[in-house]
């Protein structure tokens, strides 16, 4: 019993340990996201959170231990964040096409976006770091959490909400745009990267390849319009 | 080749970070990056094979680099637990007016305007 007990002492002063953990917790939502044919409520990252934060509660692992080996993954988001310049660069056509579409959409979408988030947070009495830290959830973590270091946020708790609103997002968009009659795959997937990130756009990949081009889009777009207006906005509304 | 493609990606965010940081700009700086990126592979519409073929590789499993910074919620559980309301109603509030918001105008556009004019 001890000789386990001094094993998991080991394992557990280990980052490979919870590198390891990551990856297994991610497979493990993967799996059951492609066994429930992608259910929106089965979504993989929040899977594996949910393990990861019952096995560190359970074992008494506090998060700088854990992030010693998570953070080998969590680094290269910011490169992933660069990434997504590419397929703005290989959809240059549809984007001049639909230019007025998706420019007065991403700016009504941003707009709306970071001032429902800050007025809503302050009116029901949430706390100066709350509004702050809400303020950019819409976007992709690695920009929401630069963005609420920059102005005063919780990075960690940004990260938070920025899940929790992609998780609602790809839960939420596909009866949402039924009940308005919206059918244009174009209109569908753009609001669901726009409002919902990287947790948007991957439920939009999985219905339809258009509505995932458009997501995308609207993904890095908002990233480069909020991380503008958010700033600015936190500095007006009183 | 794929990591000439992420060696690019790397020091293109560096490159933007350390922008940011002389000019004392509050933007961060893969947003400096992904402008610069755009701007400068817009005008032939096509990006270097091995960029291109890194920024596939990162962007297939975005959502398994999504899960260090959720994992995240644990530090902040107490001020989750006094302000959970207020998060809930807002996210949700926010989440599904922004949705309705950009589609009703991005569909209204495309059928008024640009199929007006064709």
């Amino acid at each position: 019993m001890s000789g386990h007990f001094n094993l998991w002492v080991y394992l557990s002063a280990s980052p490979l340990t919870w590198l390891g953990v990551t990856l297994a917790a991610y497979l493990v939502g993967d799996t059951i996201s492609t066994a429930t044919k992608r259910h929106p409520m089965a979504n993989p990252v929040l899977i594996a959170v949910a393990l990861i934060s019952v096995l560190l509660v359970t074992t008494e692992t506090g998060y700088g231990a854990y992030f010693q080996g998570a953070q080998f993954i969590h680094v290269l988001l910011g490169p992933a964040t660069v990434a997504l310049a590419i397929p703005m660069v290989r959809n240059r056509d549809q984007i001049i096409r639909h230019w007025r579409a998706m420019g007065l959409a991403l700016g009504c979408g941003a707009l709306t976006g970071v001032v429902t988030a800050i007025v809503l947070a302050k009116a029901l009495g949430g706390s100066e770091l709350l509004v702050r830290s809400m303020a950019p959830k819409s976007i992709t973590v690695a920009i929401a959490m630069g963005i609420s270091r920059e102005n005063g946020g919780e990075p960690a708790l940004t990260a938070a909400l920025v899940m929790f609103t992609g998780v609602l997002g790809a839960v939420a968009v596909t009866p949402l745009m039924n009940m308005l009659g919206i059918k244009d795959w174009r209109a569908r997937g753009f609001a669901a990267g726009l409002a919902a990130h990287g947790l948007g756009t991957a439920r939009a990949l999985s219905v339809h390849p258009i509505a995932g081009t458009f997501a995308g889009l609207a993904l890095a777009m908002n990233g480069l319009m909020t991380a503008l207006v958010a700033p600015v906005l936190l500095r007006l509304l009183p | 080749m794929v990591l000439h493609g992420f060696v690019f990606l790397v020091i293109a965010q560096l490159a933007g970070e350390s922008l940011a940081q002389l000019l004392s700009i509050p933007v961060p700086g893969p947003v400096m990056a992904v402008a610069a990126l755009v701007a400068l592979f817009w005008a032939q519409g096509l990006v270097p094979a091995a960029v291109g073929e890194a920024a596939d590789v990162l962007l297939r499993h975005l959502s398994l680099l999504f899960v260090p910074a959720g994992v995240g919620v644990l530090q902040h559980l107490p001020l989750v637990r006094a302000e959970w309301f207020v998060i809930v109603v807002t996210v949700v509030a926010s989440t599904l007016l922004t949705m309705t918001v950009t589609a009703l105008v991005f569909s209204l556009v495309v059928k008024h305007v640009e199929e007006g004019q064709s």
